[in-house]
């Protein structure tokens, strides 16, 4: 996190007609990125003295996390080009060259695992089990299921923290795993989302110990803080359940972003904050009927009807093959006000209120680019 | 007023594994006058210079000995979590609360005076599901949902607190001590890992924190000789999750739905293995940690045991007796993977 000015490798918009111009006026010719994107458009991020943006700078060696080296690159190549044929036991063991080396290192972590002999950080998360049990169930879902495109992965900084929020949906959160598993295997430096999660999420058996070892953390706003300043990515959901719990014929309407809480947490720790429009979820498990006396019954937020549940029995919880965008889309600056900022609640509503619109802007443009729910 | 000339210093439950320690260590030191240790039983460790005196806290004597002892420190240890060992829960909070507060009394009457040490525990900060993952020093202890020794402690710990404020000139450090673990200090938590089979609730995974035997003697030291005033959350930085310090311990564990763990808790009880008490239940299942920022800065402390050390020296020093023990996996793991490679092989060949 810079102290002041820019926040690192993050694109800054500014905010409101009067001040755009003011913006422009001051910075006449700020040199461009002009790296040719996924999309075939050229990234517009301002560049770097390399002359490139922060985001397609080569990395100098030993800033991302050793073990990223041998991860496999699940984007564009097929599992079928590895070299042995031995090796097809163990999908997600692939890269490995020689079967005898993923075979030494399965075993190795079956054993560290059933030892307890491994590392997690002080709010519970298990980067190992997250990258090798975790990621690899979700992973299907993403890529053949949902067939997720992510868009805009640029503008999410590689190294410093930010605030990443995104509009909620789908009954059961699925979105946030998704936007996880994009922040991981498509952006380029593989970063870990660390998700603020409701107080239901964390009460619940297995969820709870399950979402705290994934990267989830309570909604809280010193916790927040912390995992800001310490450079990492932090997800918000501030819509919450109205957000998810809401009928499908509410679908891509935002739902009032709580309090503002998470605009006074972005500006506090001074970290852009990310706007991320996710296209799908809705679709997921169409909610028709809220029954309000089951879900006080079971101490829940909602209790959905869906076109398939329950109708179908235990299969309506198979979620319905939606094609999923998850847009990110330029970093909305607050180190332009100054961390005093948070305390002056007329900003932090009108900056909660900005977000909220660009979000809505967004999936409403990726809506109408939308062929249908299912392509 | 020099600031070692001669530390005068009143150890309240001396017969613990910690105060123990405490007192062998300040013997040692030469910036140590006096020391006076209360309890009711004999203190267990040898120790020479340290003066014996058999009386309950709430015993107005008390007062008598500060003053003739000329006492200049405190050092409170008397704070127990172990209802069943100290005669039934109405008396540990008897002994407890009371006893703090007719030593404060008696501590606030003594000009003397200018420090006491608070052994507190982190437990104040109860453990509920909407806690944040680390607790602040300034996190304020509520008490309306805390019962037990957790409400002791956070009633112990406003009296101090009032205490402190009425003698301005008097130096307070609170120390809130994560559980404690290492080769000696028996606690409830050491006899649960020592238990053939560890019985843990299902479906959830507490955070736990661990404060080495030997750091918590050494900031207790510290807190005596120096000045540290303030309140600290004091632990070995990192956690383990239960399940994974079960396994590091190599015990089987039992997962126990929550609706029997009470029933098994009180059999447990009835045995005295364990005095594991009701309001533990939430340690169980949500754990607790805090933040030991301040402790690094403000404190100047260092542990020389992280929580996973401190576990992994626990279960070295007390031989628990792993049902596999760390070597045994990785000759386990070399077995295995020599007969899979040497099967792959053979299939291979086959196959051609």
């Amino acid at each position: 996190m810079t102290q002041a000015g820019r926040p690192a490798g993050a694109d800054v918009i500014p905010l409101g007609p009067r001040r755009r111009g003011a913006a422009a006026g001051d910075e006449p010719a700020r040199a461009r990125c002009g790296e040719p994107l996924a999309d075939g458009r050229t990234c517009r991020n301002y560049a770097e003295p390399s002359g490139l943006c922060r985001v397609h700078e080569p990395e100098e060696p030993g800033t991302t996390a050793p073990a990223r080296a041998d991860r496999p690159a699940p984007a564009t190549v097929p599992p079928r080009i590895r070299p042995s044929p031995g090796a097809a036991s163990d999908p997600h063991l692939a890269p490995v060259p020689d079967p005898g080396d993923a075979l030494a290192a399965a075993l190795d972590f079956l054993r560290r695992r059933l030892t307890g002999d491994y590392d997690v950080d002080v709010y519970g998360f298990d980067r190992e089990l997250t990258e090798q049990v975790i990621l690899p169930l979700a992973r299907p879902l993403y890529r053949r299921y949902w067939r997720v495109r992510a868009v805009g992965l640029e503008h999410v900084p590689a190294r410093s923290g930010a605030l990443i929020v995104a509009n909620h949906a789908g009954t059961l959160p699925f979105d946030a795993i998704m936007t996880k598993v994009a922040l991981l295997d498509d952006h380029p430096a593989h970063r870990h989302l660390r998700e603020l999660a409701a107080d239901l999420a964390l009460r619940l058996p297995v969820i709870g110990p399950m979402a705290r070892k994934t990267g989830n953390t309570l909604a809280h706003g010193d916790d927040a803080r912390r995992l800001l300043a310490a450079g990492e990515l932090v997800g918000v959901w501030p819509e919450g359940f109205k957000g998810i719990g809401k009928l499908y014929r509410d679908r891509y309407k935002l739902q009032r972003f709580g309090r503002g809480g998470f605009v006074e947490l972005a500006l506090r720790a001074q970290v852009p904050i990310v706007p991320v429009a996710i296209i799908g979820a809705e679709e997921i498990y169409p909610m028709v009927a809220d029954v309000r006396v089951l879900a006080r019954l079971l101490r829940l937020p909602y209790f959905p009807v869906t076109w398939q549940f329950p109708l179908l029995g235990p299969a309506g919880l198979l979620p319905l093959p939606s094609k999923w965008v998850i847009v990110f889309g330029e970093p909305i600056d607050t180190a332009r006000y100054g961390p005093e900022a948070a305390d002056d609640p007329m900003l932090v509503f009108e900056l909660t209120d900005r977000v909220r619109t660009v979000i809505q802007r967004m999936l409403y443009r990726t809506l109408m680019g939308r062929r249908s729910i299912f392509f | 007023m020099g600031k070692h000339s001669g530390r005068r210093v009143l150890i309240t439950g001396i017969c613990g594994e910690l105060a123990g320690q405490l007192a062998a260590r300040l013997e040692a030191d030469d910036r140590v006058d006096a020391i006076v240790g209360v309890d009711l039983r004999r203190p267990a460790h040898h120790l020479s210079r340290t003066e014996w005196v058999a009386a309950d806290l709430r015993n107005p004597e008390i007062a008598h000995v500060i003053a003739a002892a000329a006492i200049d420190t405190i050092v409170h240890l008397r704070i127990t979590a172990e209802p069943h060992a100290s005669g039934g829960r109405s008396l540990m909070k008897e002994r407890n609360v009371i006893g703090t507060m007719q030593l404060l009394a008696a501590a606030q009457n003594t000009d003397r005076l200018r420090k006491v040490v608070l052994k507190s525990t982190t437990a104040v900060y109860g453990s509920r599901y909407d806690d944040p993952a680390l607790f602040d020093e300034d996190a304020a202890p509520g008490t309306a949902r805390r019962s037990g020794y957790s409400q002791d402690a956070v009633e112990i710990e406003g009296y101090a607190r009032t205490f402190a404020s009425r003698r301005p000139d008097a130096t307070l450090t609170t120390l809130r001590f994560a559980n404690f673990l290492g080769p000696r200090v028996t606690t409830p938590l050491t006899t649960y890992f020592a238990l053939p089979v560890v019985p843990t609730v299902l479906g959830y995974d507490p955070r736990l924190q661990f404060c080495h035997e030997r750091d918590a003697v050494e900031v207790l030291v510290r807190s005596t000789l120096e000045d540290h005033p303030g309140t600290f959350n004091v632990a070995g930085p990192g956690i383990l999750y239960l399940s994974q310090a079960v396994r590091r311990a190599g015990k089987p564990s039992v997962p126990v739905a929550l609706p029997f763990v009470n029933g098994l808790a009180h059999l447990v009880r009835r045995t005295g293995r364990v005095d594991f008490s009701p309001e533990q239940l939430g340690f169980l299942l949500y754990g607790r940690v805090g933040n030991l920022e301040r402790m690094r800065t403000d404190f100047g402390y260092a542990p020389a045991f992280s929580t996973p050390a401190a576990f992994d020296d626990f279960v070295a020093t007390r031989r628990l007796a792993p049902l596999v023990d760390r070597d045994t996996a990785v000759r386990w793991e070399h077995r295995l993977h020599d007969l899979l490679s040497a099967l792959a092989a053979g299939s291979a060949g086959a196959g051609r």
